[in-house]
């Protein structure tokens, strides 16, 4: 638009102040992990090496197995019709906002020592597997990212035009070279990408499935130098290294387009690409079956056993709901505040501020608050403020990127007629804009309470075991073996979760007109 | 008197002239091939693009620098032109009051003008809820009441049927035939069931207004070219 390019008038400076004011924080963590670690002589033992390299290999692997086990699942979803379709892809979706520590629960219960896979091998006489370890780690990224990988692979094919397979098929051409290659060539250094991006910088999945020297990732190694080495000045060089790292990645990612939408929308009927012979038909259900009781056998251990264990509830696990709770509020509040301050301002300084948190991680950024706060005041006491600010800060790219689309579609359909009304700064934020946001607001926001709710790593490191969360009081349970309790506590969280998720969802949905 | 001297606009390879003016009080369809910019025209005198050299004059003052909200003119788009979420009431009472801090009499405005195109007791339904005709009808509401004297259709009631169309157009000859009215147009009957001249824009030019039996009876080479004639 030629004129009133500027139809929120002093808003959007507001989009400004927030983008400094990230860039501010997270620039200010990473100059004091800067500072310690340039105060420490000496250089990299061979165990933060070996973190390095364990680092790159666990999430190069986890990225590789998510995406290529994706392909085949996704192809033989998008092409097949049968009962329960799209039931199954909404719970195929439910890894994604699941409680990583909740889902490692539902892994252990299935792969674990005692757990369902080791029972059956032991009746067929046949050696048991450990869970722990590289295997472990690589098991639980994958269990966590392969419905990321389903959606984006799905979304591809069936963003396939039904006019273009016509075609294909009327030119006798091969569906393979002329459709699908072109779109997973296009699809895949993305999804890869994002996979690879989520694994350099997950925590809770190293922590209770991997560690040892063996398989030890630098944000273990980042909190276990601050809590079990008391040695801020190695924490802040292994955090530096993982920013490096991190930074690195994030760079290639944000060049290169990394799949990071939410990708709402998954049941559009398309069209059959399906061959009809018998052969493709049962490759197709196996691979179905495969990724239905991968995904969907731990998730309901959970439940089975959970269900068990709410007789067996722990004391103090009401303080612990209202914990979990009111941090998940916090950190939705705050990434939604943030994301729109910075989507109403649009731009390459948004966009920019918006993707930042993603060159960090939770426990860099949670480093550099510690050094910060470190001799101000009790890490332990400012436990859930920083867990609430940081999820909230690590959640704004996914949260950014699905308000700030809807707020350039909402421009791009009705701004001509709001600037024709003379509809311009708070009323078109109160009459236009925000009324149609609601759906992707409350969308983020749940998501946004879903992610925060199941944190580990930030929680862990300021807390060191006080001020009980959920999901630290089932890793405390988990590390007593009372996996009855637990998994008692996992259900209890699952709930929470899915209930905040809900609650945020439906709240956008109710009267929005379309 | 609305004046286009010398305006140019030009979009990467795409440029289009004009220089004429149309009278008050007066219709004036504009045709030509799809490409050709009559849609973009209306969007430089609507304020949502700019021109690259030339005047917009309305009455002798130059409009062609101000924002579209301060122009003396309404514009209906082919679509999007009422906000789903708002009611009817809410859509068209944006045309007295952007932030819809309507006063009681303001109101009453509003429902009147509903009642002049036959919406009447509409005012609390959501346009989602309206049928094409019915939306099309509000929104001329919304324009009726911002009494601003040009007025700018870009094909609005193109996805309507024949007769809703003719409805439609009949309506707008009726409450809006004193003010300074450009249609775009594909439909040459439409052209001459409202207007009073035609604008003929093609291959880089909309040619001056020419009075509407003349511009059929004997009509320019681009004008033959584009109904099929001979």
């Amino acid at each position: 638009m030629a004129r009133g390019a500027q139809p929120l008038g002093r808003i959007r400076a507001l989009g400004v102040g927030v983008a400094l004011a990230i860039a501010g924080f997270l620039g200010a963590s990473v100059w004091a992990v800067a500072a310690k670690a340039a105060g420490r002589p000496g250089y990299l033992s061979a165990a933060d090496w070996s973190a390095l390299r364990f680092t790159i290999l666990q999430a190069a692997l986890s990225a590789a197995l998510s995406v290529g086990l994706a392909i085949p699942v996704a192809r033989a979803l998008a092409r097949r019709r049968f009962a329960g379709r799209s039931a199954l892809i909404t719970l195929l979706g439910a890894p994604f906002i699941l409680p990583v520590i909740v889902a490692v629960l539902g892994l252990i219960a299935v792969f674990g020592r005692s757990g369902l896979l080791n029972e059956f091998l032991a009746i067929a006489h046949l050696p048991q597997v450990s869970i722990y370890g590289l295997t472990g780690v690589v098991l639980g990224h994958v269990f966590l990212n392969l419905p990321l990988g389903i959606r984006l692979f799905l979304q591809g094919w069936q963003a396939i035009p039904s006019e273009r397979v016509r075609l294909a098929v009327e030119l006798e051409g091969s569906r393979w070279w002329l459709l699908e290659w072109p779109m997973l060539r296009s699809v895949l250094p993305g999804a890869l990408l994002a996979v690879f991006l989520i694994c350099l910088t997950s925590f809770t999945v190293a922590l209770t499935l991997g560690g040892g020297p063996k398989a030890t990732t630098l944000e273990l190694a980042i909190y276990q130098a601050v809590r079990f080495d008391f040695d801020l000045a190695k924490a802040a060089q292994l955090a530096l290294l993982q920013l490096a790292l991190g930074a690195a990645f994030a760079v290639i990612a944000y060049r290169g387009g990394a799949a990071l939408g939410m990708g709402a929308g998954l049941d559009r009927q398309g069209i059959s690409l399906a061959p009809t012979g018998h052969l493709s038909a049962l490759t197709d259900s196996l691979w179905i079956m495969f990724a239905a009781a991968f995904l969907l056998v731990p998730l309901a251990m959970v439940v089975a056993s959970g269900l068990g264990g709410l007789a067996d509830l722990p004391a103090g696990i009401g303080m612990a709901v209202l914990r979990s709770v009111a941090v998940a509020l916090a950190a939705a509040a705050l990434s939604v505040a943030l994301a729109l301050a910075l989507a109403l301002r649009g731009g390459a300084v948004a966009m920019l501020a918006g993707s930042l948190p993603l060159a960090t991680s939770a426990l860099v950024v949670g480093t550099g608050v510690f050094l910060m706060l470190h001799g101000l005041i009790n890490p332990t006491r400012a436990a859930l403020p920083v867990t609430a600010a940081l999820n909230a800060l690590m959640g704004l790219p996914f949260v950014f990127r699905g308000i700030s689309s809807s707020v350039e579609e909402i421009e791009a359909n009705y701004g001509r007629l709001a600037a024709s009304l003379g509809l311009f700064g708070r009323a078109r934020l109160r009459l236009l804009i925000l009324p149609r946001l609601r759906r992707p607001l409350g969308f983020a926001a749940g998501l946004a309470a879903a992610m925060s709710v199941g944190d580990l790593g930030v929680i862990l490191l300021f807390s060191g075991g006080a001020q009980e969360t959920l999901p630290l009081m089932m890793y405390r349970l988990m590390g007593a073996y009372r996996m009855d309790a637990a998994a008692g506590v996992a259900l209890v969280l699952v709930m929470v979760s899915l209930s905040l998720f809900w609650l945020f969802d439906r709240g956008g949905r109710t009267n929005a007109d379309a | 008197m609305l004046t286009l001297e010398k305006l140019r606009i030009e979009q990467g390879d795409f440029c289009l002239t004009a220089d004429w003016s149309v009278p008050e009080g007066s219709i004036t369809a504009i045709v030509g091939p799809s490409g050709g910019g009559k849609s973009t025209l209306l969007s430089v005198i609507g304020g949502y693009f700019s021109s690259t050299s030339g005047r917009i004059l309305w009455k002798a003052t130059e409009i062609g620098a101000l924002p579209p909200g301060k122009r003396p003119v309404s514009t209906l788009f082919q679509d999007n032109n009422l906000f789903p979420h708002l009611t009817v009431a809410q859509n068209v009472g944006l045309a007295l009051r952007p932030d819809l801090r309507l006063t009681g009499a303001e109101k009453v405005q509003v429902e009147a003008a509903l009642a002049e195109v036959g919406l009447a007791g509409y005012g609390a339904r959501k346009p989602g809820t309206l049928s094409g005709g019915q939306a099309s009808r509000a929104a001329l509401a919304r324009v009726l009441l911002q009494s601003r004297p040009i007025i700018l259709l870009d094909e609005p009631f193109s996805a309507l049927g024949p007769a809703l169309r003719r409805e439609m157009l009949g309506l707008v000859a009726e409450k809006l035939g004193e003010r300074t009215v450009l249609i775009v147009t594909h439909d040459p009957s439409d052209a001459r069931e409202i207007a009073q001249r035609l604008v003929m824009v093609d291959a880089g030019v909309a040619s001056a207004p020419v009075p509407i039996t003349e511009a059929f009876e004997r009509p320019s080479p681009a004008l033959a070219g584009y109904l099929g004639q001979k």
